[in-house]
Formats: C-alpha cells, structure tokens, sequence
C-alpha cells in the first residue's frame, strides 16, 4: 500500500503510522478486551472516532482545491452529503420487508407519501457496487459540471465561494422538500444491514472504523501524489499567480476542474463513510455553516499541508464533543472565537507555524512568503 | 390563526343563516313586516307582551316571543337572543320581568338595558329552550342580523345570503334592502337578491338577465364561480350571458393576479433590497465579504425590542412612535459595532478577502449565541404601530400597510445612501478611496478612517433595516442567518460597486420569486432562482451591471 514512499515526508509517514496504528489497534481493543478492562473501548468511542476520520477525509479533500489550488469551495459540506445520500438510499433498500409497513421495495417514507412505485433516482440502489459507483459519480459529476461552468467563465475568489454557498443552500432546500423522493425533512435513517452485517453490530463498527482509516490514509496518499506531481506543481502556480499561469500557456480551468472533481469524490466518500456510523443522513447536513465549518477545521490544522487539515478536523470536532458535554452555551463562542483568532494570528494553520517555528530554531530563514499587509 | 378562525366564524355564520331562513322564514317575515309598517308609538305594548311570554316558561309562547322579537325594535333584542344561546336569559316569575346576564356576568334588565339592581337572584328562572325554540331562535337571529343595526353584522349576512343563493331569503332580503341606508351594504343586498333571482330557474328570462348584470358588475372570484354555476344549469340567453360574464371577470381577475403578484414582488424585493443595501456598501464598495452582516439586521431588529419594552415599562404612549425612536438607535447601535469589527478585525484581512469571510463567519457564530444568551433562543415579540397595521383596499387586492411602508422605507433609505454617496464629503472620500486608495491617500485623505466609517454605515444600514424587517419576520437569534445568502445573491446580481444594480436586483429577484411561486411553489421558486443566479454568475461574473475599466481587477 506504500509503495510510493518517495512522496511522503516525515509528517507523512508519522500520519500514515498514527492511522494504520488506529486501524488496527482500535478494533482489538473494542473487540478483543473484556468490558471491564481498562483497556477497553466503548462502542460510542469508537463510532465517534471514526466520525472524526471521515470529517478528517473531508478536511484533506478541502485542503486540496483551497490549500494547493487557491479554491474557497463552500460547498464540500454538500458533496460530503450526497455521498452519504447515496450510502444512505443503499441502506434504506436493505431494510427490505422489516420496515414498519414492511414493503419490501419501497423505503417507509414512501409507503408512508403513498407513492407505487420506486422513483428512477432510487433504481440499482440496492447492489452494493452501484450505490459506491453512485457515491464517487454523483459528487464527481455535480462538481465536474460546477466547476465546468464556474471556472471556464472565470468565476474566482470570493465569487467562487458564494457561488458554491448558493449551491448548498439550493440542495438544502431541494432536499426538504418530500417530492424530491430522499426522505424530506427526516432524511434516511433506522438502517439495518450494511453487505449483510448489522449495522449495529460491534463488529461492523469496528470494520467501519478501519475502513474509514484506511480510507482516509489513501485519500491523503491519492491528494499526496497529485500535490507532489508536475499537475500538483500547476495547481500551486494557479493558487499564488493565475493569471501568469494561464499567460504562460497552462489551461488553467482543466486543473481546476479537474482538482475540484477529485475533492468532491473523495467528500463524498467521506459522507458515504460517515453515514452507516452515525446512523442518519438527513437535509441538514447540506447546510451552509456545515461547509464553512470544515474550511476552518482547514485552517486550524493548516492549509496546504494535507496532514495539518486532518489534524484541524479532529482537534476541533474534539473540542466540539468537549464543549457540548461540558459548557454547551459556550461552544459557539468558541468556535467563533477560533474562526477569528486563527484568521487573525495563525494564517498558516498549527503545522505551518509550527514548521516555521523549528525552521526559525534551526536559524535558517523561514520560507518565505511576504506577510499580507494591512490597507495600505 | 386569526385567518382560520375568521374563516370559521364566517362558515358558521352561513351555515347559521341558512338554517334560520329554512325553518321559519314565514313567520319572521311577518314579524318583520310588523316592524315595517307599525306605527312607533305601539311597540312600547309589543315589547311588554313579548317579554310577558319569555316569562310564561312555556315552551309555545317563548317561541312566539322569540319571533315577535324581531319586530319588537327591542334595542335589546340581538342581546337577549344571544344570552338565550348562552342559556343566560332569565325570568321572575313573580314580577314577570325578563333578565340576561351578559358575559361579565352582571344581571341586565332586557326591557331597559340597564344593570337590574336588588333583583333576588335566587329567585329567577332559567328560560327554557328545546329544539323548536331554538330553530325559532336562530331563525331570529338570521333575520336580526339582516335588520341589525351595526352595518358590519348587515354587510356579513347579506354576503352569506349571497352565497347561499337560498329562495326562501328573497322577501326578507327585499325588505332589509328597502330599510337600508347604507349605499355600499345597499349595494351588497341588491347583489343577494340578485343571485338568488339568477340562480333560481323558474324566474323570468328578463329578469334573470338583469340580475346576472348585477352579479357581473360585482367582478370578483365568489361573482366569477357563481356564474359559471348559473351557466351550468341553465340555458338559453341565460346561460350564455352568464358564460360571458364568467369569463370577462375570470380574465379581469387574471389580470389583477398579475398586478397583485408584481406588488407582492416588489414588497418581498424591498425586503431584499433593505437586507442586501448594506451589503452593497460593504462588499460592493469596499469589497469586504462581512458574513456578520446578517446578524447586523438582527441586532437592529433586537434594537426596536429593547426600545419597545422600554416603551411598553415607562412611556406607553410613546409606542406609535416606537420604530422612529428605534431607527437612529439602531442605526448608532450597529454602526458603532461596525466601526468596532473594522477596528479590531477586518482592518488586519485587507486584501485577504477569503480570510475575511471566515473571521467574520466566526464573528457571526459569536454575535448570535450572545443574543442567544441574553435574550434567549425564543421568538421575541415585536408589535406593530398603529400606522404600520391595518389595510386598504386598492381594487381587489388587500393592501397591508406595513408591506406598503416597508416598501416607501426601502427607497428611502435607497435614495438617502445614494445622496450620501454622491454629494456629501464623507461619499466623495469613500469613493475616491475605493477607486483608488493610494492617490487618496497621497491627498491627504484618512484611508483608515473611512474604511472604519464606511464599514459602519454599511452596518449600521443593516440595523436600520433589522427595524424595519423585526415588523415581519421573527425576531429570533437565527434572523440574520435567513438574509445572508439573498443579501449575497442581490449584490452579485446586481454587479458588485453599483448601488443600482443592487436596486434592480432585489426588485426584479422579488418579482421573479413572486410570479415563480404560484408556478412552481415557494420552495422550489427559489431553488430554481437560485440556480438561475449561480448560471447566470457564469456567464456575467460581474453582475448586471458590471463596472468597466481598472477599477474591475483592483
């Protein structure tokens, strides 16, 4: 699996260690220790661990259009969900007869808006390998299309990021509304058997929880490969000068388009990861502060470093569960506080002032990029 | 909820006329025509003879009271008929004299009016009612209203008249309508005659021709239905006149529809306009992207709640006046935290604009939990003057004041930032800052200055605009959030730097919503608007109307 060393550097190899460590050392110590150990872990541990690994996907996905190609996208919060969508619908057709109006066709919310018969959007959904098919090609296509459109015409910047709001907030919206056939307002839930094992199950938990950490270690290694190739180079030059880059003969909406399809499929693998582990999907999830919340996890971590937005998204998710429990009215204090502290004295994230840091302690001048001044 | 309730008031009030006219619209009637042609000066004998049967506790003579009743001109006749439905109508048997108690409960002589002092309570007797009395009851009560002497009660009944279209109500209809004085309640009765003479087969041709000119004078949707019953039914000249009818007040109606969806356009596009003006300041003109901006409109609406409980607790009087003392409070309240966030945040994410979105998200997030700590995560009620209330019609459409305010509000506020913008020294700095900020500053203008300031007039035009948004939406922590992306989307359409190209965005995205609507339903309206505005984006980055030449890449 790691057979492409020569890509990763030391934060890297210690990422990718720290997950395969997680992947196989959390299932033993669910699985294979008695309840009353101390070290045992809990079910909810786990499920929250890796919930926190596929909003850490989602994090490395980001980092890779805003990081390595200057792309603000606000809408990776709606391809995060469609790919839990997808995961979703193939859940809602395993339930089969032991619905509550057992039909063994159509979901309950179906039998419920007395509809007949399966809407086309619905079709296949019941093979396991069209419903991931479905999970990388919808997010795929809808990106591919967006960006199509947004980049060819020069949509950049601020426009790019409003743009990609409006476009969440249009899903959200569809997404609420009975017709469109995904559940309405109470989205996807009460799944029961995901490839024949319960989705409740111990097992299938901690097989979900490896899953999501392998997962997560290839999509850094996939982003990790683009960012270091001759295309990852590209990127980086369209991100600090696009209009040079293009003046010397790159095309540079090809990149882009291509960079923004590649992140949104791997958002949406992320959603799809998430879905079976918390157990619902629902229209929410489209919503706009969803998207920018994960641009901060981005920036907590720091941007462009790949390792530093999975550690962004775990850290403040940590802090969120934290919160909730202990000082709930505080934790969108909090968070607002972080968005504006980070923006304002970490622009580089904790890994990129970190690295500056020891770069500074080993008395060579810091890489350097001019600090962004005030109004002039 | 009041809507629902008026609706069922009314369908009662139909369904109660109706029955009354069937059960004993004869006898009524000669009770009414007793009240038409006798003399005054013999009624004061009626009135105590009625009264005297309420007394006799025999169920034959309270009916025969009841239908006199009517005739009687007793002033307080509607009253006791009610206090009867209530079973609150007493009687002395002793001194024979006839009580109600009305709902606070206090004893009133039905032959007076007035409170019935140091009458022994224990001694009075429920007057009895069974199911004869009580058709005779609500028969009354029909024929009362149709003769009542508050107009709103005549004009109600002669409308339920109109639609039940019942044969038996046409003498009594013909009286009231000789009674009435009122022109437009005349006007009213002569349509329920009219109806129930169209709708009825065995009228003459002629006849039924006039009434259905009658009718389609009316020109409304109750008129335009009605019709097209008469014209399903009958036939001949009849049927094709009423079929002409139905359909000239169908397409007048169409027409109105398409009047009346442009006002509400306009009223939900000043909506947006007062939502996103602030925005075109801050983003347009200074190319900030404030997320915090929505919650600039919530704490304005936040504003005019604090000064009307200061109102409601100290100066009651005041309240008309409450949304003028609130305006320039919000307007310094959320400017001045305005200048405060470009002082203490934004000034340092100059030139970094996706940096500015997020601290200002972050901002945003803060702003509303504090509200939600102090004021709690509940709606808080925010009432309306008495300017801002109420209605008026302009031709069939109901026009409400507060929309109709709102909208005046919106344009002045429009024109009034315009004026700032063009002929003040304060516009004047801000532009050629914006233009062009090293030269202004090479003349000596303070560029730090007029960004905090420019910066908060943007916020503080948001807060004037929460005032005038706390008068129809909930005033609840989440406000703000349910703005920022219209605000966004009416700027970017609009072209970003141009304050008319805002205008006509909000306007035009308010209409489009409105005609969309009927169509296709709010909720996908304005996902298809939306998709509209992120296509449109593509093909003109810019905007609308997209400033040209250098100022486009700086």
């Amino acid at each position: 699996m790691q057979g492409k060393t020569p890509f990763l550097d030391t934060k890297g190899r210690v990422f990718l260690g720290i997950l395969a460590a997680a992947a196989v050392l959390t299932p033993l110590l669910f699985l294979a220790t008695p309840a009353g150990s101390s070290l045992h872990m809990p079910a909810y541990l786990v499920a929250l661990l890796g919930k926190y690994l596929c909003f850490a996907l989602l994090a490395v996905a980001l980092d890779l259009v805003w990081g390595y190609c200057g792309i603000l996208s606000l809408g990776h919060g709606a391809f995060f969900s469609l790919g839990g969508y997808a995961m979703g619908m193939y859940l809602m057709r395993q339930i089969g007869t032991r619905g509550v109006y057992a039909n063994p066709v159509l979901p309950d919310f179906m039998v419920f808006l007395n509809w007949k018969e399966l809407p086309i959007t619905w079709w296949g959904f019941n093979s396991f390998s069209y419903a991931m098919m479905m999970v990388l090609l919808v997010p795929g296509v809808l990106a591919f299309c967006f960006g199509w459109f947004a980049f060819r015409s020069r949509v950049t910047g601020v426009y790019l990021s409003i743009i990609t709001q409006a476009m969440t907030y249009a899903l959200l919206l569809s997404f609420f509304r009975n017709d469109m056939g995904f559940g309405g307002n109470n989205g996807l839930t009460d799944f029961k058997d995901i490839l024949g094992f319960n989705v409740q199950a111990d097992g299938t938990r901690a097989a979900l929880f490896s899953i999501s950490a392998i997962a997560l270690g290839l999509g850094y290694l996939i982003a990790r490969a683009v960012v270091t190739s001759k295309f990852g180079k590209v990127l980086i030059a369209i991100r600090d000068a696009e209009s040079r880059t293009r003046f010397i003969g790159y095309r540079v909406e090809t990149y882009k388009v291509a960079v923004f399809t590649l992140s949104a499929m791997m958002a949406g693998v992320a959603g799809a990861l998430y879905v079976p582990q918390v157990g619902i999907i629902n229209p929410s999830e489209f919503a706009p502060a969803n998207s920018i919340e994960a641009v901060i996890w981005v920036a907590v971590g720091g941007r462009g470093t790949l390792v530093g937005a999975a550690l962004g998204a775990v850290l403040v998710n940590f802090a969120r569960t934290w919160f909730t429990g202990a000082l709930p009215e505080l934790w969108l204090f909090a968070l607002g506080l972080l968005f504006i502290l980070v923006t304002l004295f970490l622009p580089k994230g904790i890994l990129g002032t970190a690295a500056e840091l020891t770069a500074r302690l080993r008395r060579k001048p810091p890489e350097d990029k001019p600090q962004p001044t005030a109004a002039e | 909820m009041t809507r629902l309730l008026g609706a069922a008031v009314s369908r009662v009030r139909v369904e109660l006329t109706r029955k009354a006219l069937k059960w004993g619209a004869a006898a009524v009637l000669f009770g009414l025509m007793g009240a038409a042609f006798q003399p005054v000066s013999l009624r004061a004998d009626t009135i105590d003879d009625v009264l005297a049967k309420f007394a006799t506790d025999r169920f034959p003579d309270t009916e025969k009271a009841i239908q006199d009743l009517a005739s009687s001109g007793l002033a307080t006749g509607p009253a006791m008929l009610e206090a009867l439905a209530a079973s609150q109508l007493y009687f002395d048997p002793i001194s024979k004299g006839v009580f109600l108690k009305d709902s606070s409960g206090a004893l009133i002589a039905a032959r007076t009016g007035v409170k019935a002092d140091g009458v022994p309570e224990a001694r009075l007797k429920k007057v009895r009612m069974n199911n004869s009395v009580r058709g005779a009851m609500q028969t009354a009560q029909g024929a009362l209203s149709l003769m009542s002497p508050d107009p709103a009660k005549r004009l109600s009944a002669a409308e339920s008249v109109f639609k039940s279209r019942d044969p038996a109500s046409l003498p009594l209809v013909q009286m009231a309508l000789e009674a009435e004085k009122d022109a437009r309640i005349r006007g009213v009765f002569e349509q329920a005659r009219a109806s129930i003479i169209a709708s009825d087969n065995s009228q003459d041709e002629i006849k039924r021709l006039d009434a259905l000119d009658v009718i389609k004078d009316r020109g409304d949707q109750d008129a335009a239905s009605l019709l097209s019953t008469i014209a399903a039914s009958s036939n001949g000249r009849v049927k094709a006149s009423a079929e002409d009818g139905a359909r000239a007040i169908q397409s007048r109606l169409a027409l109105w529809a398409h009047v009346q969806n442009i006002w509400y356009g306009l009223s939900l596009g000043s909506v947006l306009l007062l939502a996103a003006i602030g925005l075109a300041i801050t983003f347009g003109v200074m190319g900030i992207i404030n997320m915090a901006h929505g919650e600039m409109v919530m704490l304005g609406a936040y504003t005019t709640f604090v000064v009307q409980e200061w109102i409601r607790a100290h100066n009651p009087a005041l309240f008309n006046y409450s949304l003028l003392i609130a305006i320039p409070l919000a307007f310094v309240f959320t400017g001045f935290i305005g200048v405060v966030i470009e002082r203490t945040i934004i000034r340092f994410l100059y030139g970094r604009p996706l940096e500015t979105l997020l601290a200002t998200f972050g901002l945003s997030l803060m702003l509303q939990q504090a509200v939600r700590s102090i004021f709690g995560a509940n709606n808080r009620e925010v009432g309306a003057p008495a300017f801002m209330s109420g209605s008026f019609d302009f031709g069939p459409i109901a026009v409400t004041s507060g929309r109709m305010w709102i909208i005046v509000f919106a344009i002045a506020v429009f024109v009034g930032l315009l004026m700032l913008l063009r002929v003040t020294p304060f516009g004047l700095r801000m532009r050629a800052v914006t233009q062009n900020r090293r030269m202004a500053s090479a003349m000596g203008i303070d560029t730090n200055r007029v960004d905090a300031l420019a910066f908060g007039l943007g916020s503080g035009i948001a807060g004037i605009a929460g005032v005038a948004l706390s008068q129809i939406d909930n005033v609840s922590p989440n406000l703000g959030q349910s703005y920022i992306i219209d605000s966004f989307m009416v700027v970017v359409f609009g072209g970003v730097g141009n304050l008319w190209g805002t205008l006509v965005a909000a306007l035009s995205l308010g209409v489009a919503n409105k005609f969309l609507e009927p169509i296709a339903g709010a909720v996908l309206g304005k996902i298809l608007l939306l998709v509209f505005i992120i296509l449109f984006i593509q093909k003109r980055p810019r905007g609308l109307f997209a400033l040209k030449g250098r100022a486009v890449e700086a």
